[in-house]
């Protein structure tokens, strides 16, 4: 019990940081290799503010912790958005990476938290405040869902569209991108903080360009531009590797198989671009629907 | 200053390794304005082909360079028919194709920790041990081969690219496909030469250095520095590369040198990340303007 408890608390926990990413990968087109980067700051935050500030308020320290990761990660990604927003494609990519590396490697040096061996005995927290993780990551799915569904989230999809056309439509391009990315950075700094808690022992190698990946690699197999594509792609990518625990070696190689079949054969992943909502799957049923009608008619057409 | 002299040498021999991934990636990026991030699973390729080679297959040095060579330049090839080649028919918008070279970095590193393990292996001592000594100097004999092989193959690739006419069209191709390809140039060949040469490099570059350190499943996370070297001198620019490969590999020295070896890969990063802040196309990078 305690057991599947766990893989649930895991999922709750990967799925606020992929929620994260997937507002700025597939909503706003943006390709970040350093996301585990913000990750690492709301978990280091997180575990000096429940481990070396001695707050008094018992299981709420962990709430604390959280926001103080979330921010955390928040304020460092403006700075980074600030530096690397008008970059384009690869550039943008390429520099996110150094900045995922860069945070790593500065831990990695930092003696004080625990330098590259990791940090044990951060406090964890037991009896009601298990149920945290779930509670964030309800809360993650509201916070996105709202925010994709608001006007900036509108101006995320033209912006990942075409840049270009939605200048011209008055759209400020750099604001929508840096809104993204700091939305996104404060998920994975809350993701972070829930893990250091959970965990109770972090080291930078956690988040390596690996983790980074690997978060990159749910918001593909759920569908890029879908939160509800998310949402079951890190509660699926989650348990089913600890199904299949006696292949974890071949872990990794299915997915990035995955990713290449997935890119190639349906770049959209389970669901992308849709939405498990009655008027999304009203939708995707007429969409079936018309696809075959438009099959038969052409097959019944192609004797002429 | 003979300590200096000594840095410098170190930092000329590692940048010329960089040099050689440097360039394969950067060949690949000025064709297909992406950025190949499973270069370094080739490299890594390389070393093992190599590494096999000369183990298993009993080929001796020279032999067996020229085996990885031509191995990882076909696995470059097929990599880019079986992952890139349906993007690139589709028109596929430019974030898939980076979403597809990470998945085939990740895909080619899991496969060989999980087929041949993560053990770390030893290339069979080639060269004699003990450095050449020159005054005060003493070069590693790696070193100096490495340095020796890898000018080899950019003299190569410079003549290749400037004096031959497939070099030509590979110039004419960067430059504007849909042109060149209204001149008579395929660019689906283009293409495979491009990545047949910049997978034969990287196989050069892997079993040099597997040579002069180990060979590990992770070897590929070295072409980072070669992302560096890239971006540093100009993405796409081949000069840029090489140039950007040696001031990094000099850097880099000159930081473990004097500073600390802690630091080395931190200011790599730094350095990168401060290029792209304030001249992103690099030292003598192409306009990256258009590229939306």
């Amino acid at each position: 019990m305690e057991y599947i408890l766990g893989i649930f608390i895991l999922s709750a926990i990967n799925l606020v940081a992929v929620l994260g990413l997937s507002v700025l990968t597939g909503f706003t087109g943006l390709f970040s290799f350093g996301h585990a980067g913000f990750m690492a700051v709301g978990a280091y935050v997180s575990a000096i503010v429940t481990a070396r500030c001695g707050l008094p308020f018992g299981w709420f320290n962990y709430v604390i912790g959280i926001l103080a990761g979330g921010l955390a990660a928040g304020v460092v990604s403006v700075g980074i958005g600030r530096l690397t927003l008008k970059l384009k494609g690869d550039y943008f990519c390429i520099a996110t990476m150094g900045f995922g590396e860069a945070i790593r490697l500065l831990l990695n040096n930092w003696k004080w938290v625990g330098g590259a061996r990791g940090w044990e005995s951060i406090p964890i927290y037991d009896g009601l405040a298990k149920i945290i993780p779930f509670v964030i990551a309800a809360a993650a799915v509201v916070f996105s869902w709202n925010l994709i569904n608001s006007r900036q989230g509108r101006n995320m999809v033209a912006v990942r569209e075409e840049e270009l056309a939605a200048q011209m439509a008055g759209i400020n391009v750099m604001r929508t991108k840096m809104v993204a990315l700091v939305a996104s950075a404060i998920l994975a700094g809350a993701a972070g903080a829930l893990l250091a808690n959970y965990i109770g022992f972090i080291a930078p190698k956690t988040f390596n360009m690996v983790k980074s990946t690997e978060l990159t690699i749910i918001v593909i197999f759920g569908g890029l531009g879908s939160i509800s594509g998310s949402v079951i792609g890190a509660v699926l990518l989650t348990i089913l590797p600890e199904l299949f625990r006696a292949f974890s070696e071949w872990r990794l190689v299915f997915y990035g198989l995955a990713v290449i079949v997935i890119m190639v054969g349906r770049p959209k992943g389970l669901i992308g671009g849709q939405e498990l909502t009655p008027t999304g799957i009203r939708k995707m049923l007429a969409a079936g629907k018309a696809k075959r009608e438009f099959a038969k008619a052409s097959r019944e057409g192609g004797g002429r | 200053m003979s300590q200096f002299l000594q840095q410098l040498i170190n930092g000329i021999s590692i940048g010329s390794i960089y040099a050689l991934m440097a360039v394969g990636y950067s060949l690949v990026y000025s064709i297909m304005n992406f950025s190949n991030f499973a270069h370094g699973s080739v490299i890594m390729l390389g070393a093992y082909l190599g590494y096999f080679g000369m183990t298993l297959l009993g080929l001796p040095f020279g032999l067996a360079f020229l085996f990885a060579a031509l191995g990882a330049g076909l696995i470059a090839i097929a990599l880019e028919r079986l992952a890139y080649k349906p993007l690139r028919q589709r028109n596929a918008p430019f974030l898939y194709f980076i979403i597809t070279a990470m998945g085939a970095s990740i895909f080619i590193d899991n496969f060989v920790i999980a087929t041949i393990g993560p053990t770390p292996k030893m290339y069979p001592a080639i060269f004699a041990q003990g450095p050449i000594v020159l005054g005060e100097l003493a070069v590693g004999r790696i070193d100096l081969a490495m340095f020796v092989i890898s000018a080899v193959c950019l003299l190569a690739l410079i003549f290749f690219i400037d004096f031959t006419k497939m070099g030509k069209a590979i110039q004419a191709t960067a430059y504007n496909m849909k042109a060149s390809a209204l001149m008579g140039i395929n660019p689906s060949f283009v293409i495979i030469v491009v990545f047949g040469i910049g997978g034969a490099l990287a196989g050069v570059a892997g079993v040099l250095y597997g040579m002069k350190y180990q060979v590990f499943p992770q070897i590929g996370a070295i072409t980072l520095k070669s992302f560096i070297a890239a971006v540093f001198g100009g993405l796409g620019s081949l000069p840029g590369a090489l140039l950007g490969a040696l001031l990094l590999g000099l850097i880099e020295t000159l930081v473990s040198g004097y500073l600390s070896t802690q630091y080395r890969d931190l200011i790599a990063f730094l350095i990168l990340i401060a290029m792209l802040v304030v001249r992103p196309t690099g030292i003598m990078g192409k306009n990256a303007e258009d590229k939306a």
